[in-house]
């Protein structure tokens, strides 16, 4: 796998980063030998093998559907940046 | 009597006799903190207010027999990214600089009930992302036993203050190495649970299929305490299993004998430093004097788990990390005029480079084109990984191996070069991805005095086995009773 410019770009898209020209260069170098090395895992033959989720045999842990928690709106927007009117403030998203 | 000195059992057992109260243990520790962690930086935060108010209480309630169990009177510090109510809780990471969580994590209302007192909350590689502390946003931790280097992470801020007796026993979490691999570099011991052994409520998920949260102690009986009063089903954690009551008198009977112990070669090979894989060895001879088999058997999937572990862990964290877009809690970015601008900015300011790194890993393996070629592969090789280690369980009680392949580095070393540090990880990130128990505990020093920790690898739920030989072990050696001088 390599890794240019234009995928670097990309990545930080997905992951709503901005990388200075510095950290973009470092980077892609960084990336690149980390996947090379990551690309030996395809020597291992997973044929039919089926890919594991969780480490022990559970499924669909259920409990009571019962309301244990209030709104606490106080607690919520406690750490806020901003709130008002017990809402998070942003900035305006529709045109 | 020098408090700092003392085991946490011993702590406690000494507040019980009124041979001293929960405040002059408090005290002490304070004491200590305020000389030496100028010089390491163990603590991000102390709680000295809240912890004096907590004394006074947790004294009344031993004196009324309120709290009586093994720990109770004791303080502990807590890796700063367990969630203490109104208490700061920052992950290292500038994102959380101003954090201040609305409730305790489980395992914190745990040492609250038994009666122990919280005293503040340690460094840590930001968000756990690291081996070495360096990444913290807020400074690297210093090696007690030598200050140019690292005390290895992420949980190094815990291992260093339990190494300088800056706590008498701490908290810290295993995702891939992070309770065992600092505990091996401080030369102090620690255990990584069985995944779902304890709730991992309130941890800050880094990735949370392989996140345990466990005890690091100067002692296997401090840290088979510790796991006694945090271990246990909780219903707000859906993965925490319903686990037959820990057996601690078992855990500390120190007994190896009849036991098989297999110790993979491929944890003996290339890269393994001298220094560390004779310390290994000696403590192969020391078991079997004790009365275990000892033997070394074929691993050869060890090869492939550092790749498998680091796509599983970062596609987890790029979707765990993006709960963090400055609106809802933590930094926010002051520049921003659009909400997309509040995303990106808030990010880009509060995350260091590690993390953004694995954020953009993370995001690889996952993206369409390449999921199948990465992490549903990395999903084989964990199912393979599991079957290789079910394999050996069937033929022995434990698995024996060293921790890290070398001892601890010179800060700056392998921050420069990440696959360096990632490469570190392989004999810890295994035990992680297959979810088993695994205790790390001192075993030699190397040539330059640095401490060396070996692993004991158990089978699910078979923490109080596994303890019990390494309380063997320490029974026959004292590499655990040495610490680093503080000058």
């Amino acid at each position: 796998m390599t890794i240019d410019r234009s995928l670097v770009e990309y990545l930080e898209k997905l992951g709503r980063i901005h990388l200075t020209e510095e950290e973009r260069s470092a980077s892609e170098k960084d990336l690149q030998s980390i996947l090379t090395y990551i690309d030996t895992l395809n020597e291992l033959d997973t044929d039919g093998v089926e890919p594991a989720s969780h480490s022990f045999p559970v499924a669909n842990v259920m409990r009571d559907d019962t309301v244990t928690n209030g709104a606490d709106t106080e607690n919520i927007l406690k750490n806020a940046p901003q709130s008002r009117d017990g809402c998070f403030v942003v900035h305006k998203t529709v045109e | 009597m020098n408090i700092c000195e003392m085991t946490a059992l011993e702590i406690s057992n000494a507040v019980k006799n009124k041979e001293i109260t929960v405040k002059d243990a408090v005290d002490a520790f304070f004491a200590a903190i305020d000389e030496y962690d100028g010089k390491y930086h163990c603590y991000n935060t102390l709680c000295k207010k809240e912890a004096y108010e907590r004394a006074e209480e947790v004294q009344k309630g031993i004196d009324c027999g309120k709290y009586n169990g093994k720990l109770a009177g004791v303080p502990i510090g807590i890796k700063d990214n367990i969630c203490t109510k109104d208490i700061l809780t920052t992950c290292s990471s500038k994102i959380l600089e101003n954090f201040i969580p609305t409730y305790n994590a489980t395992v914190v209302n745990r040492l609250n009930d038994e009666g122990m007192v919280i005293i503040g909350k340690l460094n840590m590689d930001e968000f756990a992302m690291g081996s070495t502390t360096e990444t913290s946003a807020t400074g690297v931790t210093h090696n007690p036993w030598d200050t140019d280097k690292v005390p290895g992470g992420s949980s190094g801020g815990a291992a260093a203050a339990v190494a300088a007796r800056l706590s008498p026993v701490a908290l810290g979490s295993d995702t891939g190495g992070s309770i065992r691999q600092p505990c091996s570099f401080c030369g102090v011991s620690g255990l990584k649970p069985t995944y779902g052994a304890v709730s991992r409520y309130g941890l800050v998920a880094y990735a949370s299929s392989l996140d345990q949260i466990g005890p690091m102690g100067k002692t296997v009986d401090d840290c088979a305490a510790l796991f006694s009063v945090i271990q246990g089903k909780d219903e707000k954690d859906g993965t925490s299993m319903v686990y037959p009551k820990f057996d601690f008198d078992k855990a500390v009977k120190g007994d190896v004998g009849g036991k098989k112990i297999g110790i993979p070669e491929d944890y003996l090979g290339e890269g393994i430093s001298p220094d560390v894989k004779d310390a290994v060895l000696a403590a192969a001879d020391k078991f079997r004097e004790e009365g275990a088999v000892v033997e070394t058997f074929k691993m050869p999937i060890v090869k492939y788990a550092i790749p498998a572990y680091y796509i599983i862990a970062c596609a987890e964290a790029c979707s765990n990390l993006s709960r963090y877009d400055g609106i809802k809690y933590g930094y926010s970015s002051p520049d921003a005029d659009t909400l997309m601008e509040t995303y990106v900015k808030t990010r880009s300011e509060g995350f260091g480079m590690e993390v953004k790194r694995r954020i953009m890993l993370g995001n690889f393996v996952l993206s369409s084109g390449y999921y199948d070629a990465y992490y549903n592969k990395a999903l084989k090789a964990k199912k393979l990984i599991q079957n290789a280690f079910y394999d050996a369980f069937k033929k022995y009680d434990m698995l024996l191996g060293p921790v890290a392949p070398t001892t601890a580095l010179k800060i700056g070393e392998s921050l420069s070069d990440p696959l360096k540090m990632y490469l570190g990880d392989i004999y810890t990130v295994m035990i992680n991805i297959a979810g088993m128990p695994s205790m790390s505990v001192p075993c030699g020093f190397d040539k330059d005095n640095m401490p060396i920790g070996m692993q004991i690898i158990g089978k699910p739920f078979e923490e109080a086995e596994i303890m019990s030989a390494a309380k063997a072990f320490e029974n026959a050696t004292d590499f655990h009773k040495k610490l680093p001088d503080l000058g």
